[in-house]
């Protein structure tokens, strides 16, 4: 675990190893949570240009003024910890150790947005994170003013999506829902649903003590603040760390002691990410607004480090055989394009594939994509075709010759 | 007013008449999900892409205005 770093804002404080911060070591800390702010935290948010932090990377002040001016009865908080993406491990390490600060988040949503239920949405495999949001809630328990539950997310990439969270919530059923209506107009109990990211409620609680001048004194490049990343891939230094927005890959690759000449390709974002050559992204600054610039995202902020040896279309074949299992399976081309996606990939990293699997396998990129109820497909997708743009000579190799040449064998298939 | 084709992904079931019906409108994939285009219907294929929006056994299938996003993009 890394933790080391001259950005901590949201990870300040006593390291993770101490186990989670109690609220009367989080007041000392911090302070109360402000109480006279409600709604006018929203123009502060929206200055400050924080951006939600579950993937999508909304702008988290628009989202709040979205259902602050809606009409009609008392809004939903959903607070949204499940965490399905396989790489990703900064929102359980937040929870585990900085409980009180996400509460204090969804408490300024539900006062910002007039809800009065706040629904905490913790992935049960978590289990360290989950008994330090249920102590910190009880902590706190005459202070809500309002209804509040943990309710544990099942396992599973799409139950973090935020219409199966809603469902799952209002029914058991943590598959997504057809949008319109989207879960702003009618979420959880039908009623008008904030589902936020536990990170981005988290700094949320920190612009409301600090303003969003201090948010804006952090940063880089052009999008400011700090963020929170998983690392992986660099063998024992693989963890969780704030960075300054635009920290470049090689800084971040430095600081756990890897260096360029060891690393061939780097997937962003994690398993809904894309692949780029390490050399094309190395002194690139993890800034969302350039990222976009290259057709990458920074999505939930993982940083995948693809070691020389390591083969990339057998890391590739892995992570969308494991998409494919993880579709909910309620859309035909989600179910069985990713499905035949994922087996055609497995059989050509394995040296197996047929002459016309690459023909297939690009013929489903561009067929997939937008053909489904969530964008599940179209993550899976997205990491394929990326890694096409970068394995590509790659997977020809594979194809052609049934050998791998990174790892210089032929693929011991059995 | 312009319309489009839009599909209810969690309702199909892949029956695939839609492609029977409207062809020049609706391709279908190996699994018989259809692919429909992407922008507005042509006036002269109104016709056939109702008739494949009537025919839907799940009711998945419909026609709807293009919003004012669209309409400007097209």
């Amino acid at each position: 675990m890394i933790t080391t770093g001259s950005a901590q804002r949201l990870l300040d404080g006593p390291g993770p190893a101490t186990g989670a911060e109690r609220f009367d070591a989080h007041l000392a800390r911090l302070g109360p949570v402000p109480s006279h702010v409600a709604r006018e935290l929203i123009p502060s948010l929206e200055a400050s240009g924080l951006l939600g932090r579950g993937g999508a990377g909304f702008p988290v002040g628009r989202k709040w003024r979205a259902l602050a001016e809606r009409r009609g009865g008392k809004a939903v908080v959903l607070a949204n910890g499940a965490e399905g993406e396989p790489a990703s491990h900064k929102d359980r390490i937040l929870m585990a150790s900085r409980p009180h600060l996400v509460l204090d988040g969804a408490i300024l949503a539900a006062d910002a947005i007039d809800a009065d239920e706040i629904v905490f949405y913790v992935g049960m495999e978590h289990e360290t994170a989950t008994a330090a949001m249920r102590r910190a809630i009880e902590e706190r328990r005459a202070e809500f003013r309002r209804t509040v539950r943990l309710v544990l997310a099942p396992i599973g990439y799409v139950a973090g999506e935020a219409s199966a969270a809603v469902h799952y919530v209002n029914s058991g059923d943590a598959r997504p829902m057809t949008t319109p209506p989207r879960v702003s107009e009618r979420g959880v109990h039908g009623r008008p649903t904030l589902v936020q990211n536990v990170e981005s409620l988290a700094y949320a609680a920190l612009i409301a003590r600090m303003g969003e001048r201090w948010y804006r004194s952090a940063g880089r490049e052009a999008s400011r603040g700090t963020a929170l990343v998983t690392v992986t891939g660099t063998g024992r230094n693989d963890g969780v760390r704030e960075i300054e927005l635009g920290t470049t890959v090689g800084d971040i690759a430095a600081s756990a002691g890897i260096a360029s000449s060891a690393v061939q390709a780097v997937v962003i974002g994690g398993y809904f990410g894309t692949w780029a050559p390490a050399r094309a992204i190395w002194d690139l600054p993890l800034d969302p607004a350039i990222l976009t610039t290259q057709d990458l995202t920074f999505g939930c902020g993982v940083i995948g480090l693809l070691s020389n040896g390591v083969c990339g279309v057998a890391a590739t074949a892995q992570i969308v055989a494991y998409m494919a299992k993880e579709s909910a399976g309620q859309c035909g081309p989600c179910l069985y394009g990713l499905r035949s996606l994922g087996e055609a990939t497995t059989r050509v990293a394995d040296g197996q594939g047929a002459p016309h699997e690459l023909a297939d396998i690009e013929r489903w990129t561009r067929q997939i994509p937008g053909r489904g109820a969530c964008h599940h497909p179209d993550g899976a997708v997205q990491l394929m075709t990326s890694a096409l743009n970068v394995f590509g000579d790659e997977f020809v190799h594979h194809a052609s010759t049934g050998r791998c040449s990174v790892t210089g064998n032929r693929i011991a298939a059995a | 007013m312009d319309s489009k084709l839009k599909v209810d992904w969690i309702k199909c079931d892949g029956y695939g008449l839609c492609g029977d019906l409207a062809p020049e409108l609706i391709d279908l994939d190996e699994w018989h999900y259809p692919i429909i285009p992407t922008g507005s219907i042509d006036r002269g294929l109104l016709y056939a892409a109702q008739r494949a929006v009537d025919c839907c056994p799940m009711k998945a299938l419909t026609l709807v205005p293009l919003s004012a996003d669209e309409r400007k993009a097209s």
